[in-house]
């Protein structure tokens, strides 16, 4: 009889306790490169939370190829939060009626709380003396890009010597097709992913430059250690704005969708754009893009909206089956 | 009904059928729902395309003459590991099983790092004019590696249970080497080589992760037909993918089921020689 209480009390404090601290989970799914800056990122944002409202979130994240990563959610990765390479393939996972489709005007700056650009590494010295686009497709020079038909980061790359082509004195479609077309006959080995290509570039030693992201090219000198690489940064490239979004369904279903909306805000917050920085990602923030300035050099940009339009336009005219990259591409 | 050693045949027979659908066909089925979506029309075209012909043809190709590399080295190894004794021959004999513990991934980057320009046999390699990888000859390669356990694991107990007398017997009644290779041996050993090479094949044309990474991906020239599935999935486009892979899985069957034809009837031709 005298257990009675106790076990009632017991059971009042288990039901009051999540009343006072909760235990939120997020699952962010996100693309390879982004492991290190999330990390970062996570442990900040949980502190940030914790703090305001003595809540403990705890963020998982699954990494993978960012069109591997979109079809698991449409298959039913239960995430409550994706941040991809390409806002293409968060628009395949609201075709699927899991997020709205407007997801990209819900948050400043096209949902990209940090940017990159699309740069060259190079072999110490520049031994090939490549500056610009135009200097890609010499006689002798080999090029390594990853697979656009397989890579996110590929399709930047793709899109960014187009828009070089075209924006020259006299530019226009054919002439860019031609360019690109020549760009990939300098192509050696097509990687199914950007990592893949990094380290066909860096271990392997094969090709004279690496086309990638600021980010990852930043990464790998780093690695290298010493000073196996130089960076070229060309005269005019894409901006390459990865996105960010919550998917609805999800956060519905899970209750989470308070903790992550405030997740990805915070991703705009002074704090954050400081760590992004620090993992190479251009922040949005002037502030901390000055306080970083000479890590990104400045770098004449154009973004896929002013030349391409959206993601949908640039797959389906470049990318979707029988499209133009099919029709330039290599061996072809 | 006649009394059988071992009991509970209906219920053994449901548990075999029952797992097997779960496992095997249900999934098959699966793939084939998908692709049935671009329609029969569809397949003709996805066959006529140049490019999904030259993948189609890397892979099989490929695979064939892989398990046709596999079966003749690995009968060789086979024999030394079966008939002599000599020091290190468990170390050897463990290596064997090594290409099925590796993950695939692993063994594309360990292939890659030797066979690249750069790499350990690569760097010598090249200036000869021989490109392994990052070309169709290090498509072989991968497949070659991870198919060789299979021919050796399939034949060793076979050769294990071969009475060495045959050959004595053979030999005593004055038949040469080759004679009693061809005519005494072989014949017992083809139908098991026959399961190796199928075996072997069967793993060849499915490889995807070693693959990748040393082939160069280059279209009509050193793609592969599982990369042509991938670059669809990467495309949302699931339907093509799964029509590939149906087409893939039907090459498969009756390739295996050519084989198999061909096992049944040298087991027969070798029974009666025997």
């Amino acid at each position: 009889m005298k257990l009675r209480p106790t076990l009632l009390a017991l059971a009042a404090t288990v039901m009051v306790l999540p009343a006072m601290a909760k235990d939120v989970t997020l699952l962010n799914v996100s693309y390879d490169p982004t492991r290190e800056l999330y990390k970062a990122l996570n442990t900040a944002f949980a502190a940030d939370w914790k703090a305001k409202h003595g809540d403990t979130v705890t963020i998982q994240m699954s990494h993978g190829g960012s069109g591997k990563q979109a079809r698991s959610v449409v298959d039913g990765l239960p995430a409550d939060v994706v941040t991809l390479a390409l806002a293409y393939d968060i628009d395949a996972i609201a075709d699927r009626g899991l997020l709205a489709k407007d997801w990209q005007t819900r948050l400043p700056d096209n949902a990209s709380p940090y940017t990159s650009a699309i740069v060259f590494l190079v072999r110490k010295g520049n031994p090939k003396a490549i500056r610009d686009w135009g200097d890609l497709v010499k006689t002798g020079v080999q090029v390594i890009t990853p697979n656009p038909k397989t890579s996110g980061g590929a399709r930047w790359n793709f899109l960014a010597a187009w828009g070089y082509a075209l924006k020259l004195p006299g530019g226009n479609d054919d002439k860019a097709k031609a360019f690109v077309k020549t760009l990939y006959e300098h192509v050696p080995v097509l990687d199914t992913g950007a990592r893949g290509a990094t380290t066909t570039f860096t271990q392997r030693g094969i090709g004279d430059v690496l086309i990638a992201w600021e980010n990852e090219a930043l990464l790998a000198k780093q690695e290298a250690g010493g000073d196996q690489f130089d960076i070229v940064t060309p005269s005019i490239t894409i901006l390459a704005e990865p996105p960010v979004a919550v998917v609805d369904k999800n956060a519905a279903a899970h209750g989470t969708r308070e903790v992550a909306d405030a997740y990805l805000t915070f991703l705009y917050s002074p704090q954050a754009q400081d760590i992004e920085a620090r993992n190479f990602y251009r922040p949005r923030s002037p502030e901390v893009a000055a306080k970083y300035a000479a890590q990104f050099p400045k770098v004449k940009t154009f973004t896929l909206a002013e030349v391409f339009g959206d993601w949908r336009k640039a797959q389906s005219r470049f990318f979707a089956d029988g499209a133009l990259f099919d029709q330039i591409g290599p061996g072809n | 009904m006649r009394r059988r050693v071992l009991p509970g045949f209906g219920l053994s027979l449901g548990f075999t059928v029952t797992y097997l659908g779960l496992i095997v066909l249900l999934p098959l089925s699966a793939l084939a729902w998908k692709a049935s979506e671009i329609g029969l029309a569809g397949i003709p075209r996805l066959l006529s395309s140049p490019r999904t012909l030259a993948a189609f043809k890397l892979s099989f190709g490929g695979a064939l003459v892989a398990a046709s590399i596999n079966v003749v080295v690995g009968l060789m190894v086979t024999w030394a590991l079966v008939r002599y004794r000599f020091p290190g021959r468990r170390i050897l004999d463990a290596l064997i099983d090594l290409p099925f513990a590796l993950p695939t991934a692993v063994a594309g980057i360990a292939l890659t790092a030797v066979y690249a320009p750069n790499g350990w046999l690569g760097r010598w390699l090249v200036p000869l004019g021989i490109q392994v990888a990052y070309a169709p000859l290090g498509v072989l390669v991968a497949m070659v590696f991870v198919g060789f356990p299979f021919v050796v694991r399939t034949l060793q107990p076979v050769l294990q249970s071969l009475e060495r007398d045959v050959e004595d017997a053979a030999e005593s009644l004055g038949a040469s080497r080759l004679q009693t290779f061809v005519k005494v041996v072989l014949p017992t050993l083809l139908p098991t080589l026959l399961t190796g090479f199928a075996l072997a094949l069967a793993r060849a044309v499915g490889e995807y992760g070693s693959v990748i990474f040393i082939a160069g991906n280059i279209p009509l020239r050193s793609e592969i037909a599982p990369l042509l599935i991938v670059q669809r999935l990467e495309e949302f486009d699931y339907a093509t993918a799964a029509a590939l892979g149906v087409v893939m899985l039907a090459f498969s069957l009756v390739l295996l089921i050519l084989i198999s034809m061909l096992q049944r009837w040298t087991r027969r031709w070798a029974e009666q020689h025997a």
